[in-house]
Parts: structure tokens; C-alpha cells; sequence
């Protein structure tokens, strides 16, 4: 008997939690060394296990907090946009459309400091110090009510902190609570009197058309997300116009109402035009000619505005080389964004913020 | 057709009634006069006559072009970003159970990650004898499976918690594929690893996470790791997607899509759940009173009419119609599928086009006839547990309004008098 057989036929059979001590090995892999080990092993557990040394307070939290977190998270963690709020809704959770933060919802400090450390920030995860880690978790904290100012969090103080939710939790109970659902199936008079429609669909047609109404009811998402996209649409399509007719002589005014359907991919974080603000990303009006990170007050990546302050501006050729792939052009920018795969996608959105020029 | 017992002699009566009742449409059937002759048969056709492509035109094909719209969709509003979002399977236009792998849906919490196989390394640690490190081609020199499972979001469906919202079984129900799994029994590698270290295993847990930004760490019991969890490389016999973790994916049959890591890097035993975000803060149902359920892996006996359905609306008329879907279950093979038409008034069977299969999609089929009423029309799924899907006011009335994920009530669809259909609840 081949040792292939030999191994399924006793997998079959080994169905329970014996420790399977009979399995041959086939001496497949190498052994990991501890530096390897070290360096991927790096989840939290509740109790602290896997915790490195070190220690962050509250007042060097926001700080780094403002540079990396807030432009997706807001200052004081209230969430810009559609990103999630990281603070608030303080007993919420038994009310209609509860908010689900790290001081509402989340029932282990050891979530927040792995999720922060692993996986943030979006874009540039796994670059942070495990002081900045603690400082930012020490932060989220405060913004949260749950410790003072003056608070540091490090691996010793860690096991002090015990979020209020940590309780609200219970293993699945559907096998008791909803046993009543294995049954017998009715198959006839299982209702009585008329059947009536009790909801009708919320999108009729195709959820992306702007033409489909938005109910109350579509969900927090819908709420946030619908209005802001009405707003700027409000505010851009006639500024697009008059801008082109300012600009007529150097502008091809198709390419800039193809550039207008392109930068539909942009508009989740910039706005361009009269009234707009920065938003995740920053106001793009008369970006074209300007230097990199030109914005006042919009927390730009260093790379980007130290790269400004060398001279390096926006002209076709730079904004092409970001917009293919953004951060092979500024290294560690905090655009998320993947880039554009079509160059006459670029050109063409290029055309249109050049419509903006102020 | 041919009549070859007595039972099929009613349907055939209620076929050619229907058939007679019919509008002089497209469809009309082979007894209807045709006034003119149709050109497409009596006018030589251009590829009747021409040259089509070589062997060389497409060395790796997509549908041909009359098939574009069925394609993945998102919806923008749903998420942030695109990066850190889902689309949806356009299962109201696909038959039979296997999902193309092209058009099989995608959920990515930091973007699709390309990663070669030479830079593929799976690492095993924690309470093993030894900690190991495996190449990509080590994992093919192990004994390997096949198998077909259904890989289904914890938030399939989510969006219809608060109601009807979205027009389409692609929208409602489409956060769900089903492939052919290549790959080797997690049990085996842990089994190379050596469990000794880990003592006694019925507390033991097995945490898995991704080579991508977003990690995606969840944990998995002893028990089910051991049990039927697939180290996969190949689905539907070619290499996985980008997109579905490409080269290699962890696969756990019957349970929420989630803890199916794509870009599997790393397994830890441990002694404890990690409680990472994704099985604290995310994929955690909130009952009425505030309190919520954890560690709800598997995934409830379900199931959808993809047509006709909002996407597929009835364009032949009066006459002979099939009423497709696709039912599945987590907890073990689907026994059997009944359609309503009457918004859960009454039920009849349908045909399974096959016997259940544990942890992967049916396809059952109702061939009946339709006289142009209207209908509300229902499925209602039953798995060898003997649980049977419940409707959604069943389910709100044991979890309450503020569920987000776990969503397997029965669906209905108003098929209205001119064959438009449109997703509601029903009293």
C-alpha cells in the first residue's frame, strides 16, 4: 500500500481530536526560523499575549493620529465620510441603526492595537512603530471618554483598560434560540387572507443610477453617501461649463466632458469647482501649475509636500506619472487610490481639472 | 413531447392550454402560423458563408460580446471606496452550479494584491512540534482534494434587512460563488507541523491570516480545522483568481466567507480565539436587546429564484415558464426546495436538478406555466438538518431590526401582470 493511501485512509477515519500521533510525515517545508517566526507573529490576543514593549500617551496619540488616521477618521475620530467613526454612540447599541465604534461596540483593547498595527493605514499598513501604535490606540481611547489626558498606554497598563462593551457578547445560540426553524413545511393554507405588499423596493432600477430615488430607510451608507454626491454635483456641472467657456481657447472641451465622467473615480474624496472643500482628499481647484501639496491646511504625506517644496509641480507629465500608479510617483502618499489603468483616461481628466484653473 | 405516464399527462394538458392562451408573440409555439418566412433562414447569413476566427484569435476567452452584461457589479454607495468593498455574482443570469470564475463575486478589505508563486510562502507556528515554512511548490507535492462548495459573504443579503431595497437577485443574493476546490486538507499540513505540542486539541484554535495589507486574521476551532478546512490553489481546475487569492486560498466549507482567507500566508495554533476585528467588531450579529451573537460561522439553509427575477424579467408571454434558483446550506446538503406563488399561501416542490451536495449550491427548477397573473413569488430552502429557511419576519422577530450580516430569509418577488418584476415584503 502506497503511503498516499495509507494517510487518506486513516484521515477518513480520524474524524475526531485524537491527536493524529500515527500520521506519517512526508518532510515537505523547512523548518521556520525565529527571526521569520518574529517577524509575521504578531497578532494581540485579549489577554496580552503578543503585545511588544513599549508605551504611547494621549497628546503624542492625536498628533500622530492627525497625520496618519484623521484624514480617512477625522481629528477626533468622528469619521470623514463613508470611513468608519472610530468614537461615540455610547449606548446605542439597542436602538434603531446603533453606532458601532471602539468604545460602543469593540469588547478588546487587543482588537484595536492588532487592527491599528497589522492593518492600518489604509494604504501604508504595517509601517507604524509600536510606540506610535500605543499612541494612537491611547488616543482613541480618550476621544472615546475612556481614560484622561494624561493617560499612557503601554504593555503594562494595557490589562487596566476594559472597554464597555466587553460583556455585550454571546457565543451562537441559533440551534437553541432558533431551533423552531427545523420543522415540518407547511404546504397548504399556510396564510390566511389577502397577501399585501408591506415594503416596496427602495431602488427600483439600478442602484448606481442617480435617477433611483434614496429612501430613509436605505441604511446609513445610502444616507451619508447620497446627499454629499447630489451637493457636488449641484455645485460642479455649471462651474464645468463656465470655466470651459473662460478656457475655450485651450481646452478641448470633449476631452473635458470625458474627463468629467473619469473623475466620477475621484469624486469619493475630492471635490473641484466653487465651494468645494477638502474632503479625504484635497480641493483640486487650480491644481494644474501649482506645486505638490499646494493646499493650505491639508495634511498632506511628507513625501508629497516636501517634493513641493523642492519645486516639483503639477504639470500633464507629473499628474500622468501619479495618476498611473500613485505611489510609485510620491512615495507613501496617502491616496489610496490604485491609479489609472487608460491613458486616455488620464489625458482626459487631466483636461478636465484643467477647466479649474483659478 | 411525449407523454409517458399518467402524471405527465396533466402537465401536458396545462402545457398545450397554455400554449393556445398565449399572445402571438416570439415565443409563440410550433402551432402557431408563421405569416412570412423568416430571413434568418431563407436569406443566406454572412456566417453561414464567411470565415470566423482562427485558433489563435483568443488564446484565453471571454463570452463572446452578446454576453457583457453579465458581468460583477457594485454598488458605490455601499462602501468608502472601492478598495475596501464587494460586487456581486450576476447569479439571475447564470444556470446549472458552478460559478465561472470570471464573474465569481469579489471582497477585498485592502484591494486585490498580485503575488507571484515564487514570492508565495505559507508559514505554520504557534503549539506545533515544529514551525514550518512552505513554498508554493511544496504544497502540490502533498495528497490533494477535490471539492465544490459555496463561498457566501456573512453580509449576502444584508442590505434587506431593513427591507426591500435592491432590484435584483445579482444585489439581494449575489455575494455568494460556487467552485471546484483543488488543494490539501489543512488537517495534513497541521499533521506535518506536528499537533503534539498542542496537547489536548478540543480547546485548541487555529488562526489564519492573509499576505495582504488588511491581514484579515480570523480564528478557527481545532474541531473544523481538522475536519474538511482546503488549503486550495486551483478553482474549477485552473489557477485562483487575483481577486480570490491567488495562489493560495484557505477554504471552510459551509462557513461565512470571511474566514476563508485569501493570500493565505500564515496558520498559528493557539490556545485562545485572537478576537481580531473581523470576529469582533465585524461579522457579529446585534439582537433587539443590544447584546450580540459571536462565533456565528456557519452559514443558515438559504435560497433564491434567480429567475425570473428583477434582472430577468418574463419577455415570452403567456405559456410554459421555468422557474430557476439556487439553494444551499451550510450545515449539510439541501434535501429539497419549494416554490410559492402565492407569497407563502402555498408551496409546491420543485425539481432538484440534482441530489444535494453538502456545503455547495442546488440548482431546482419549477417548469410550469404562467396565464400572465400576477405572483408573488418565493423560494423556500430545507437541508438535511431538517431546518427549514424561515421568512424574514420569522427571523426579525427572534434577532430584531439591527442585523447586518447572517441574513437567510425567504425572498420574495412581485411578478407583476406584464412580466416586470419587482423585489417587496409581503404581509
Amino acid at each position: 500500500m502506497s503511503k498516499f493511501l495509507k494517510l487518506t485512509t486513516a484521515t477518513a477515519l480520524a474524524l475526531t481530536l485524537a491527536a493524529p500521533a500515527y500520521a506519517e510525515k512526508f518532510g515537505l517545508g523547512r523548518a521556520a526560523l525565529p527571526e521569520e517566526v518574529a517577524a509575521w507573529n504578531k497578532d494581540v490576543s485579549p489577554d496580552g499575549t503578543g503585545l511588544p514593549e513599549g508605551s504611547g500617551d494621549v497628546l503624542t496619540g492625536e498628533e500622530v493620529f492627525a497625520d496618519q488616521c484623521a484624514v480617512c477618521h477625522g481629528d477626533f475620530a468622528e469619521g470623514v465620510g463613508n470611513w468608519p467613526k472610530l468614537a461615540g454612540g455610547k449606548d446605542t447599541l439597542a436602538d434603531k441603526d446603533p453606532l458601532k465604534t471602539v468604545g460602543s461596540y469593540w469588547p478588546y483593547l487587543s482588537t484595536t492595537w492588532d487592527y491599528v498595527n497589522r492593518s492600518m493605514p489604509f494604504g501604508n499598513a504595517q509601517t507604524l512603530t509600536p510606540d506610535e501604535v500605543y499612541a494612537i490606540v491611547a488616543y482613541i481611547l480618550y476621544s472615546n471618554d475612556l481614560v484622561d489626558d494624561d493617560f499612557v498606554l503601554s504593555k503594562e497598563t494595557f490589562l487596566d483598560v476594559e472597554l464597555p462593551n466587553a460583556d455585550g457578547f454571546i457565543l451562537d445560540d441559533r440551534l437553541t434560540a432558533e431551533a423552531h426553524f427545523v420543522r415540518e413545511p407547511c404546504m397548504s393554507d399556510c396564510k390566511t387572507g389577502e397577501i399585501a405588499i408591506t415594503r416596496n423596493v427602495v431602488f427600483k432600477g439600478d442602484p448606481n443610477s442617480p435617477d433611483d430615488p434614496v429612501s430613509e430607510s436605505a441604511g446609513e451608507a445610502a444616507k451619508a453617501a447620497a446627499p454629499a454626491e447630489e451637493e457636488a454635483k449641484a455645485e460642479e456641472a455649471p462651474k464645468a461649463e463656465e470655466a470651459a467657456v473662460v478656457e475655450t481657447a485651450a481646452l478641448d472641451a470633449e476631452l473635458v466632458k470625458a474627463g468629467e465622467k473619469v473623475f466620477k473615480k475621484c469624486k469619493a474624496c475630492h471635490q473641484v469647482g466653487d465651494g468645494a472643500k477638502n474632503k479625504t482628499g484635497p480641493i483640486l481647484n487650480g491644481v494644474m501649475g501649482a506645486k505638490l501639496g499646494h493646499i493650505e491646511g491639508f495634511k498632506y504625506s511628507k513625501t508629497m509636500l516636501s517634493m513641493g517644496e523642492e519645486g516639483v509641480i503639477w504639470d500633464e507629465a507629473t499628474l500622468a506619472e501619479f495618476l498611473t500608479k500613485p505611489k510609485a510617483f510620491v512615495k507613501k502618499t496617502k491616496m489610496s487610490f490604485a491609479g489609472l489603468k487608460k491613458e486616455k483616461d488620464i489625458k482626459a481628466v487631466t483636461e478636465y481639472l484643467k477647466s479649474f484653473s483659478e | 413531447m411525449t407523454s409517458s405516464s399518467n402524471g405527465s399527462g396533466q402537465s401536458r394538458r396545462a402545457f398545450l392550454k397554455g400554449a393556445a392562451a398565449a399572445v402571438p408573440a416570439a415565443a409563440a409555439v410550433a402551432t402557431t402560423a408563421q405569416a412570412e418566412a423568416d430571413p434568418l433562414i431563407t436569406e443566406l447569413q454572412d456566417w453561414a458563408s464567411g470565415l470566423g476566427d482562427g485558433v489563435d484569435a483568443t488564446p484565453y476567452g471571454l463570452p463572446i460580446q452578446y454576453e457583457g452584461d453579465v458581468i460583477r457589479r457594485n454598488v458605490e454607495w455601499l462602501t468608502a471606496d472601492t478598495i475596501s468593498s464587494i460586487n456581486f455574482t450576476p447569479i439571475h443570469a447564470l444556470d446549472g452550479t458552478i460559478t465561472p470564475q470570471g464573474c465569481a463575486f469579489e471582497r477585498h478589505h485592502s484591494g486585490a494584491i498580485e503575488l507571484k508563486k515564487d514570492d508565495y510562502r505559507l508559514m505554520i507556528n504557534g503549539l506545533v512540534d515544529q514551525p514550518l515554512v512552505f513554498s508554493y511548490a511544496d504544497l502540490e507535492r502533498f495528497p490533494r482534494e477535490n471539492h465544490v462548495y459555496f463561498c457566501e459573504c456573512a453580509a449576502n443579503s444584508g442590505m434587506e434587512w431593513a427591507g426591500a431595497q435592491l432590484n435584483g437577485a445579482q444585489y439581494t443574493h449575489g455575494m455568494i460563488h460556487n467552485m471546484e476546490y483543488t488543494g490539501v486538507s489543512l488537517r495534513t499540513l497541521l499533521e506535518e507541523a506536528g499537533l503534539g505540542a498542542a496537547g489536548d486539541l478540543k480547546d485548541k484554535w487555529v488562526y489564519v491570516e492573509g499576505a495582504d495589507a488588511s491581514s484579515n486574521g480570523r480564528s478557527i476551532p481545532m474541531e473544523k480545522a481538522l475536519d474538511d478546512v482546503l488549503v486550495a490553489f486551483k478553482a474549477n481546475g485552473e489557477a485562483l483568481r487575483k481577486e480570490h487569492g491567488y495562489p493560495v486560498r484557505l477554504v471552510v466549507p459551509g462557513w461565512e466567507g470571511n474566514m476563508w482567507v485569501k493570500w493565505l500566508r500564515r496558520i498559528e495554533v493557539t490556545n485562545q480565539a485572537i478576537e481580531s476585528r473581523e470576529e469582533t467588531s465585524k461579522y457579529t450579529d446585534t439582537l433587539a436587546d443590544g447584546t450580540s451573537r459571536k462565533w456565528t460561522w456557519a452559514m443558515d439553509a438559504k435560497s433564491i429564484v434567480t429567475s425570473p427575477s428583477p434582472q430577468m424579467p418574463i419577455l415570452h408571454g403567456k405559456g410554459p415558464l421555468v422557474i430557476s434558483g439556487l439553494a444551499w446550506s451550510g450545515k449539510g446538503a439541501i434535501t429539497r426546495v419549494d416554490v410559492s406563488k402565492d407569497g407563502g399561501k402555498t408551496w409546491e416542490t420543485a425539481r432538484l436538478a440534482k441530489p444535494g451536495e453538502k456545503m455547495a449550491l442546488t440548482r431546482f427548477y419549477l417548469d410550469t406555466t404562467w396565464d400572465g397573473e400576477e405572483m408573488f413569488l418565493q423560494s423556500r430552502a430545507m437541508d438535511e438538518t431538517g431546518y427549514v429557511q424561515p421568512t424574514k419576519d420569522e427571523l426579525r422577530a427572534v434577532r430584531g431590526e439591527n442585523s447586518v450580516y447572517h441574513n437567510n430569509g425567504i425572498q420574495t418577488w412581485w411578478l407583476k401582470a406584464d412580466g416586470e418584476l419587482e423585489n417587496v415584503e409581503i404581509s
